[in-house]
């Protein structure tokens, strides 16, 4: 007989081997691929704005548990660590360190910790800190350095607007959708990544690589990422198909701006999305809506994080209209 | 495609690790501890004294209402005390000790009797005999089999339903069962089929005991009406509900019964010991009890003496290794662990599972993440997540009219839970005050 006393808890005994901590790395693991386009793209600079990011998250994580909330210090769970990540993948790679410090703050102490930390958060941290750097400083938030492929020598020398900003300007200047094309990156190369925007909106496949990963990983399931690129292309095709001179065709609208991260890593970030799939359906259409209204009639030629912060709102009224179907609440089969 | 039910379930490690060890006789315990209450409902009431004798099978406690069973002595001995002692709920309750008398031939007569396939009793018969000879469903719920048999006039049944899943991992008690005992099986589910005037049954058997489903397809015959149904592995498919949805695709309804989509379910192992009944005149003394573990010696399966102390189990398997830190009465999903082995073996027994320190702790709870994988792998379409908060906030009108009473308690969400939060632990704490609720308004 062992020495150590007996444990009497109530059953279940044996516990799955997935831990909160475990999918949090998966996320970042999946975030590798894009990053390391970035890093070839913008070079050092990506790097830099990648590692400001993520050190002040997790720092101010630390200082504000530790010392204004005088509770248990998380940093360890990962999630401050992606928080970093996904801030920095939304900004350009020319932003001054300050702005990025500023960013993270917000992220962190107000869309995080203020809300009562990892889980109790109703919209995406790293949203916020994006949409506040935007709204306070909108001209570096959208001064793109364009991709080297284009200037190999002089790569933070030359900004310029992301293929979405060119046909938003082009357009709002009467021009049509023939003569914008001519100034805008060819799909492919949007594909692989050689065209103006933030750090991890750079290569789509890099970014659908690790979307894969993470729906292998069932991490996050396919339901948010389908439905909502599902979404921005049947919406914008419409408009397309209506007038193909005044609205860009829907690859365009997939491929450029941040559609496809937001896609895998932003919206399906599992606190601020809905809990069943029925809701989560519904929830990326939402966005895809939004984003696409925002995209052809708003203000911005990007929208896709604001139509995410929106439809965060929503998520408890999702939660609570789309619930699971209870069993044997409705009778289906009959008695033969 | 294997048929298997559609919303949620898992599949945990399977851990069979007894599947191949045939059911051996356990050694006779010295004494056995019988508790009167080992079915749901109303305890049984002794009829014995101190100091009597008792012969094998006698009945020592009355059954103590419709909805209560009769207790036969295990052993043919002498009773030495009628004493409270903790059973496997945690709870002193009422025993009859007996100590075995070991001059006693009748201990020791192993009965193999050959199998008997003719039904000679009528309708009534069976059913009062079923009641009589203790019957309960022996599949964990321990549910008297006469209360679940005896059906309403007019009630429609057209499926009489076998539950040979044991999803449970570890468990093996069935499955060796229905290896070993498949033509008494079928014999036991042609008794129900008469009792019941039903023609059709399914004998629901997951696809991980391959060799229990084809023993069964080679002994009926077309004209059983017996089918035998490969199931895909899915925890909890043991469960009713689960099991009708997943062999005739019905549901039952919400805080229903399978009777109500005309069928009825039984467990293999009730099964069994209603053949022994009908045919021999055998009383429920005896079941199997899988003993197991990782780090036992000798894991296997026991034809086990109700009554016997689970010290008893532990010494025939080897002993507790070094660094046991959980015994657990049951399977590892919805079993129940015991403070120490001095407790005895019940009709309800279908297993011991001794778990070694490394696996015997609780993650630390951490924050929810939202993830909603307790959502998604609950069969019974429950919120898991919001069941927890309302209980754990004392919000139980909500948490009553979010459905928490028909949760099963399978632990699926607590086991897939990524940040470890002890999900059933509070469904539970929350569904005894609806209950406590409920029967204040009634």
């Amino acid at each position: 007989m062992s020495t150590q006393p007996i444990i009497v808890s109530a059953s279940p005994h044996v516990h799955s081997d997935r831990t909160s901590k475990k999918l949090m790395y998966d996320v970042v693991i999946a975030l590798i691929p894009a990053f390391l386009v970035s890093v070839y793209v913008f070079g050092i600079s990506a790097l830099i704005v990648t590692s400001v990011a993520i050190i002040s998250c997790i720092l101010f994580e630390y200082l504000i548990q530790k010392y204004l909330l005088k509770a248990d210090v998380t940093i360890t769970d990962g999630s401050a660590l992606i928080t970093g990540i996904l801030l920095a993948f939304n900004l350009p790679s020319s932003l001054p360190i300050w702005m990025i410090i500023i960013g993270s703050l917000v992220a962190i102490g107000v869309a995080k910790l203020s809300f009562g930390g990892l889980g109790f958060n109703i919209f995406n941290p790293a949203l916020v800190g994006r949409v506040f750097l935007l709204i306070s400083f909108p001209i570096q938030m959208t001064s793109w350095p364009t991709a080297f492929v284009n200037n190999t020598n002089v790569v933070d020398a030359v900004t310029g607007a992301t293929s979405l900003g060119i046909i938003k300007e082009g357009l709002n200047m009467g021009e049509t959708m023939t003569e914008i094309s001519s100034r805008i990156p060819s799909s492919i190369d949007m594909l692989f990544g050689f065209t103006g925007g933030s750090l991890g909106e750079m290569s789509a496949l890099a970014l659908i690589l690790g979307g894969l990963y993470l729906i292998l990983r069932k991490v996050i399931s396919w339901h948010i990422p389908v439905t909502l690129l599902a979404t921005i292309f049947v919406v914008t095709a419409i408009f397309w198909v209506a007038n193909p001179e005044h609205y860009a065709n829907p690859l365009i609208h997939l491929l450029t701006g941040g559609a496809i991260l937001s896609a895998f890593f932003m919206a399906t970030d599992l606190v601020t999305s809905p809990m069943t799939k029925k809701g989560m359906v519904i929830f990326a259409i939402g966005i895809g809506i939004i984003t696409v209204v925002i995209r052809l009639f708003g203000a911005y030629p990007e929208g896709i994080s604001f139509a995410i912060l929106i439809m965060n709102a929503f998520v408890p009224l999702i939660n609570k209209f789309f619930k699971p179907r209870r069993f044997g609440a409705k009778i289906k089969s009959k008695i033969v | 495609m294997l048929k298997t039910f559609p919303k949620g379930g898992i599949h945990p490690p399977e851990n069979k690790i007894t599947s191949s060890k045939g059911i051996k006789k356990m050694t006779l315990p010295k004494v056995v501890y019988v508790p009167i209450s080992q079915h749901i409902g109303i305890p049984a009431e002794i009829v014995v004294g101190v100091k009597d004798k008792v012969t094998i099978g006698q009945v020592i406690a009355k059954s103590g209402g419709f909805m209560s069973s009769n207790i036969h002595s295990p052993v043919a001995g002498t009773v030495t005390k009628l004493d409270k002692i903790i059973d496997t709920s945690g709870y002193k309750k009422q025993c009859i000790v007996i100590r075995t008398d070991l001059k006693d031939e009748s201990n020791f007569t192993d009965i193999a009797y050959p199998l008997k396939t003719t039904i000679t009793l009528e309708p009534k018969a069976i059913l009062q005999k079923i009641n009589d000879l203790g019957i309960v469903g022996l599949g964990g719920a321990t549910f008297p089999s006469h209360v679940k048999l005896s059906i309403k006039e007019g009630t429609k049944l057209d499926h009489l339903i076998i539950n040979g899943v044991e999803c449970e991992p570890y468990l093996t008690a069935d499955h060796r069962l229905m290896l070993e005992k498949a033509e008494e099986i079928i014999v036991g589910i042609k008794i129900l089929m008469f009792a019941l005037h039903i023609d059709k049954a399914i004998i629901g058997i997951e696809n991980n005991k391959a060799d229990a489903i084809e023993t069964f397809k080679k002994i009926i015959t077309k004209n059983d009406n017996i089918k035998i149904a490969a199931l895909k592995v899915k925890y909890p498919q043991g469960g009713e509900k689960q099991l009708v949805r997943a062999l005739l695709n019905r549901e039952v309804p919400k805080n229903g019964l399978p009777l109500d989509v005309g069928v009825i379910v039984h467990n293999v192992g009730t099964i069994f010991a209603i053949y022994q009944a009908i045919q021999h005149n055998i009383p429920l003394i005896e079941r199997v009890v899988t003993v197991t573990g990782k780090k036992l010696e000798n894991p296997s399966n026991y034809w086990v003496k109700i009554g016997t102390p689970i010290t008893d189990l532990v010494n025939e398997v080897g002993g507790l290794p070094e660094g046991t830190r959980k015994i657990v009465n049951g399977g590892p999903m919805m079993g129940k662990a015991i403070k120490n082995t001095d407790v005895p073996v019940t009709k309800g027994t279908s297993g011991i599972l001794v778990i070694s320190e490394d696996e015997a702790s609780r993650g630390e709870p951490k924050n929810c993440i939202r993830c909603g994988e307790c959502v998604d792998v609950c069969p019974m379409g429950l919120e898991p997540h919001l069941l927890m908060n309302l209980s754990e906030k004392g919000m139980y009108e909500k948490a009553s009219s979010e459905d928490i009473m028909t949760c099963i308690e399978c632990g699926s969400c607590s086991y897939v839970c990524p940040s470890h939060r002890p999900l059933l632990d509070y469904i539970r704490f929350g569904k005894n005050i609806v209950k406590k609720m409920n029967t204040s308004k009634n």
